[in-house]
């Protein structure tokens, strides 16, 4: 049984301020993260960032996640675990871990869940051929291992990853066929759907996917104009020879460790599926188990960083550090700030239904 | 020879690396030791990675970053493999798994 102060699981965006923050307020912490790599998703962001300069905003993702990982490899009190993954949390707060074909048992005092999220699929048939992925596989196979996922490719979904990516997959030298969009607009950024335009890309908003075609592998994909009750219209069926259908329509928080744990969840569409209730330092119903980043709800990178950093300090406070007070008034300002603008909309109706005060 | 990898980028570096051998299905493949086996095999124009248990219908790379399952495969005689996470190295025997795989 190995004993520490702080678990944090999951070496993203979220959990590395999380580990950092801690850390840094003087108590130890064991990291552990399921992949070889620390630095989450980040590590194939190859965008420049938005926000404020407070979340590196005009930073390249990749160059973010390389600032991340030095700084957790260089903060003393961080115990890093790499291909460890969390296989369970049992009632007395012991956790198993299993890493490199044994398990273990650690019985921290508190916890941070930082899991991060998993890519959604849609409903047509042949929707599991070969060549149909995720946005965030074809980031991994041409950012982080320099090979082009296919030929020419057709994208689905023009919000803010469907757009970065169809821009990626051009940088990568592969051919777009398009971004179909089932709403009526695009709801990316505009920066880079301008950027697709000027490439000539077509943007085929109120459309879907009805099917997907090929034995072996994708070989095309029947498209269909959508009418404003989101119904296929009859006679707009049209064709389109691709070798690649990458789906960017969204993520689900990955929250298993947080079911397992007992914490309260509830389905909140806004923030992409079952999320535990917590309050603002990130406090689940469970008091000695906090959550950050996208297992805490979909959100911006930018955000988990945020959320981490509160979830770091908010555990340190708990275990008697002083002087993290101001940090952590500071760190739930940054979020408020980063969520203040209308894109934020949706996010803050998510919040609102599972924000809870403090925990008894 | 079939090959998808990516030689000039505006923003990243590829630099050539070394090939090594490895075989699908039996046939020869290249790729670079350490880079996923699921990357390896892309990048040599394979994309049917295993049939699925129930309805046995060809599966490939979904989320690569081994959460979904899509993409098991046997490898070196043991099933389940989640390509698109375990490095390759040299000599590796990848096969396309046929429905849950036996472990003994």
């Amino acid at each position: 049984m190995i004993d520490t102060d702080v678990l944090v699981i999951g070496a993203g965006p979220a959990g590395l301020l999380a580990a950092t923050s801690a850390a840094r307020a003087g108590v130890n912490v064991l990291l552990v993260e399921r992949s070889e790599r620390l630095g989450g998703q980040l590590i194939k962001q190859t965008h420049k960032f938005f926000g404020s300069r407070d979340e590196y905003a005009g930073e390249r993702g990749i160059a973010i996640a390389a600032r991340l990982v030095k700084e957790t490899e260089e903060q003393a009190g961080i115990t890093t675990w790499k291909n460890a993954a969390v296989a369970g949390i049992y009632p007395d707060g012991v956790v198993v871990i299993a890493c490199k074909d044994s398990f273990y048992t650690v019985r921290p005092k508190k916890m941070v869940i930082a899991t991060g999220a998993a890519e959604k699929t849609m409903l047509f048939p042949n929707n599991d051929l070969p060549g149909i992925y995720g946005a965030g596989a074809l980031q991994t196979l041409m950012n982080v291992y320099g090979i082009m996922p296919g030929k020419r490719i057709l994208m689905v979904g023009a919000g803010n990853i469907g757009v970065i990516v169809a821009y990626q997959l051009l940088q990568a030298g592969v051919e777009v066929a398009g971004v179909v969009e089932a709403a009526p607009r695009v709801g990316g950024y505009a920066v880079h759907a301008a950027k697709l335009a000027r490439y000539g890309v077509p943007i085929y908003t109120s459309h879907t996917i009805k099917a997907a075609h090929g034995e072996e592998y994708l070989t095309g994909v029947t498209v269909a104009k959508l009418d404003e009750c989101w119904q296929p219209i009859e006679g707009t069926d049209r064709y389109i020879a691709v070798d690649g259908l990458c789906l960017a329509v969204g993520l689900t928080p990955l929250t298993e460790l947080c079911w397992q744990a007992g914490c309260e969840m509830r389905y909140v569409a806004e923030l992409g599926g079952y999320v535990p209730l917590r309050n603002a330092e990130m406090r689940t119903t469970k008091p000695d188990l906090f959550v950050a980043g996208d297992a805490a709800g979909v959100e911006e990178a930018s955000a988990a960083m945020v959320e981490g950093k509160i979830a770091g300090l908010s555990v340190a406070a708990d275990l008697g550090c002083m002087n993290v007070t101001n940090e952590l008034e500071h760190a739930k300002k940054q979020l408020s700030a980063l969520r203040a603008g209308p894109a934020s909309a949706k996010i803050r109706s998510g919040l609102s239904q599972i924000l809870i005060g403090e925990v008894s | 020879m079939f090959n998808l990898r990516i030689i000039k980028h505006p923003i990243l570096d590829f630099p050539k690396q070394e090939m090594v051998q490895f075989t699908y299905n039996g046939s020869s493949v290249q790729g670079v030791a350490g880079e996923s086996i699921a990357a390896a095999l892309h990048a040599a124009g394979i994309k049917m990675l295993r049939h699925s248990s129930r309805h046995h219908r060809p599966r490939g790379l979904f989320c690569a970053i081994g959460n979904c399952s899509s993409c098991l495969m046997t490898v070196d005689g043991v099933p389940n493999v989640r390509v698109c996470v375990e490095p390759l190295r040299a000599g590796m025997a990848v096969e396309v798994q046929q429905g849950k795989g036996t472990i003994v």
